[in-house]
């Protein structure tokens, strides 16, 4: 997606820039004007009078279509499908804070698939509850903002939060044996989903719930309807929890280590069938995981995650080809490459800790190429191209060494 | 392999429906091996689920083999059965070229074989310190004549599976996912062993601590010699590791062969969906390889379809699979395979 950079004086990209011109706006765009939120989806067709661009849009509050037209160079409001910025969580532990995210940005496009990467306790999942506002009793958005269609979820009141949950932001979890309930059907469980979210009547309602059954290919779905989760298998079971998920068809689906539960052969299943189902319904997806593999497969953009911070985020190509960050690196590196039998290179230690976190960079205690200042400072976000960012000194180290050989010369 | 051809009992393993011949250096020989649960299926009466339906396999003295399959096809059950945690229901097992079956050689062939468990959180006693858990089989087996030699063959355990000597007192809780494999690991070193079960043994851990469990076992293959039933779901770290990997489904083996003919040349339609189903972390390679992807789920082991197991899922399937069971069959040098339709 297009957006206008404007680039710094040292040649480094600027981190965020919402502000986007007319002529720059393209199908699945969302903007606001005069404090309206309108979703673009015709073509944008500049080439009607001098400088101006015209194009259907449509209003996502009532879903009514209409033309609209634009001075070229007008700026107007860039709104993502989602925008997290600066997302800060904590959970109260005893007497200790534990911050499980610290600074979390990042954006997300309609129709597009981010992978969130990263180790356990890295704060991938809890970034999914913090967007969902599910998380437990002990935890707290203490910071940041979570903006969906530009309007502000963080602090909104839970009426309000309760018209986005599970109707325009769905989830799916991990384990979907234990994320049923065991003494209730699963059409009961389904139907639910359909009277909290929409104005269908049972009868409607059920139907719906069997044509989405059907569509997650889960056979002879009126008898399943009247069946207990026991009596499916792990791989129908996060059929039905998807079906339960896109059953009013949200704008996100956040699946949080949708197969890491399931086996190979099951877990190529579900992948298709969630690439087939956005393809069709046009949702954005967040995908957590550790599988690298599943998000080589699956995502247009990957954030790693490590120590609650994000630390580098870009293309699939640009993460996996071109990694910026040591721990991006480390963790490549450390699966097994076909067709050599070579020693595994591993990143040395253990995970972080998080109520004992080092004083720099969270991954200095680990890397192979900590400088001193590592151990001391949390390297700022460093853009390496329109889309790709890191967090880590080398990059500055690399970029300050290259600006003075362009002196020298 | 056809070089080793040696004629002498046990390790020729004669029967119409698995001719495979034993090589010399063979440490662990498996014939013909049954292990079947009964389950209760409704008032008084009971079914037997095949967990474990007559397999037969062989592993080299200072091999890994590797052994793969969906969860419920048996890989489980196979490394318990072979260590006699579980009685088999029949068949036979020879290690170093004598049976296991009394409770005499039981005994002995426990201090020679030792397992590594998949979940490094359950499977430590967690009101043990690490040196009593590592102790323990020290204790059972009888293998220290005093207390300070007890205490030496613990600290020389914990520094060769990379820990440092004052962690010896600390409780299992105390440790990450990778630490605590490392005492599992000590623990299972502690007797001394040729041959360790290792189930899946890096599957709990995060990726950058698999690396380095999966190092750990690869260094002290090397040093002590040591023999390996690698036992995963994950392929990838399987061919990595293994010399020779085995596919089960189902209770039976579908396929042998060297890891690298495997991957590059397997000829079970069940391997090869299981290959096209693996995640390779490229996505270029991801984008343009083709998938086989099956339908349906791995049928229920009650209920196993007649004839080839894999024919209610297999895009190749003809009435001829429901019909007639497919025998292992030597098709290249040390490659066998299971399936009617591979010559």
């Amino acid at each position: 997606m297009s957006k206008i950079v404007k680039i710094h004086d040292n040649g480094l990209f600027p981190t965020r820039d919402n502000v986007l011109y007319a002529k720059d706006l393209q199908p699945g765009h969302f903007f606001r004007k005069n404090g309206e939120v309108y979703e673009v989806f015709g073509k944008v067709d500049c080439e009607i009078g001098p400088e101006i661009c015209k194009f259907s849009v449509s209003d996502t509050k009532t879903k009514v279509e209409s033309f609209m037209s634009f001075a070229a160079t007008e700026v107007v409001d860039f709104v993502h499908l989602l925008e997290v910025n600066n997302l800060q969580t904590t959970f109260v532990v005893g007497k200790e804070k534990v911050k499980a995210i610290d600074g979390v940005t990042f954006n997300l496009e309609k129709g597009k698939t981010i992978g969130i990467v990263g180790e356990s306790g890295s704060g991938k999942s809890v970034t999914a509850y913090s967007i969902m506002q599910i998380l437990a009793s002990n935890g707290n958005i203490v910071g940041g903002s979570v903006k969906f269609q530009g309007q502000e979820m963080v602090g909104a009141d839970e009426k309000f939060i309760r018209t986005i949950r599970g109707a325009r932001i769905s989830i799916i979890f991990q384990d979907p044996m234990t994320s049923l309930n065991p003494v209730y059907t699963i059409g009961n469980q389904l139907l639910e989903a359909v009277k909290l979210h929409t104005d269908l009547d049972r009868a409607e309602g059920l139907e719906k719930c069997i044509e989405m059954l059907r569509l997650v290919g889960v056979n002879s779905p009126e008898k399943r309807m009247k069946q207990y989760p026991f009596e499916f298998s792990g791989g129908m079971l996060q059929r039905v929890m998807i079906a339960m998920a896109l059953i009013c068809e949200p704008d996100i689906l956040i699946a949080d280590e949708p197969t890491t539960a399931l086996d190979v052969t099951i877990q190529a299943q579900i992948l298709e069938l969630m690439r087939e189902l956005q393809k069709r319904m046009g949702m954005a997806i967040i995908i957590i995981t550790h599988d690298l593999g599943v998000v080589a497969d699956m995502c247009d953009e990957i954030a790693v995650m490590y120590g609650g911070k994000l630390v580098e985020k870009g293309t699939a190509k640009e993460i996996f080809y071109k990694p910026k960050h040591e721990y991006t690196k480390g963790l490549l590196n450390s699966i097994p490459k076909q067709g050599t039998r070579e020693r595994l290179k591993t990143i040395a230690g253990s995970p972080v800790d998080l109520l004992n976190l080092p004083k720099g960079c969270r991954f200095s205690p680990r890397c192979a190429s900590c400088m001193k200042i590592c151990l001391e400072e949390y390297p700022a976000e460093m853009r390496m191209s329109e889309t790709h960012s890191a967090s880590c000194w080398l990059n500055v180290k690399a970029a300050f060494e290259k600006e003075k050989e362009g002196d020298g010369q | 392999m056809k070089k080793d051809v040696v004629v002498t009992s046990p390790t020729v393993i004669t029967s119409p429906v698995l001719e495979m011949v034993v090589p010399e250096d063979a440490i662990l020989v498996v014939k013909h091996l049954k292990q079947y649960f009964p389950i209760t299926t409704g008032f008084m009466k009971t079914t037997q689920l095949k967990a474990v339906d007559d397999i037969s396999l062989f592993i080299r003295k200072g091999e890994t083999l590797g052994l793969v399959g969906e969860s419920g096809c048996g890989k489980t059950t196979v490394g318990r059965s072979i260590l006699n945690l579980y009685k088999p229901t029949a068949g036979q097992i020879f290690f170093e070229g004598k049976e296991i079956k009394d409770k005499a050689s039981i005994q002995e062939f426990r201090k020679k074989a030792q397992m590594v468990f998949q979940d490094p959180y359950s499977s430590l006693d967690p009101r043990m310190t690490v040196a009593d858990i590592i102790g323990e089989p020290l204790d059972v087996h009888n293998l220290y004549k005093d207390k300070a030699e007890r205490k030496e063959k613990i600290q020389k355990l914990i520094e060769l599976v990379g820990l440092s000597s004052e962690h010896a007192t600390r409780y299992a809780h105390e440790f990450s996912g990778g630490q605590r494999q490392r005492i599992g690991i000590a623990r299972a070193l502690a007797v001394n062993p040729q041959f360790i079960v290792c189930d899946e043994p890096v599957s709990a851990l995060d990726v950058s601590i698999q690396a380095q469990i999966v190092n750990t076992f690869e260094d002290l293959q090397k040093k002590l010699g040591l023999t390996y039933l690698f036992i995963a779901h994950d392929i990838l770290v399987v061919k990595h590791i293994s010399n020779r990997i085995a596919v089960m489904y189902l209770g039976k083996i579908v396929e042998v062969a060297p890891s690298d003919e495997l991957y590059d040349h397997a000829l079970h339609p069940y391997t090869l969906s299981l290959l096209s189903a693996v995640p390779i972390p490229d996505p270029d390679k991801m984008h343009t390889r083709k998938r086989i992807i099956l339908q349906g789920d791995v049928p229920s082991p009650l209920n196993v379809p007649s004839g080839c197991p894999f024919r209610t899922r297999c895009p190749n399937a003809t009435p001829k699979c429901a019909a007639e069971q497919p025998q292992l069959k030597e098709v290249r040098p040390g490659h066998f395979v299971s399936c009617l339709y591979v010559d």
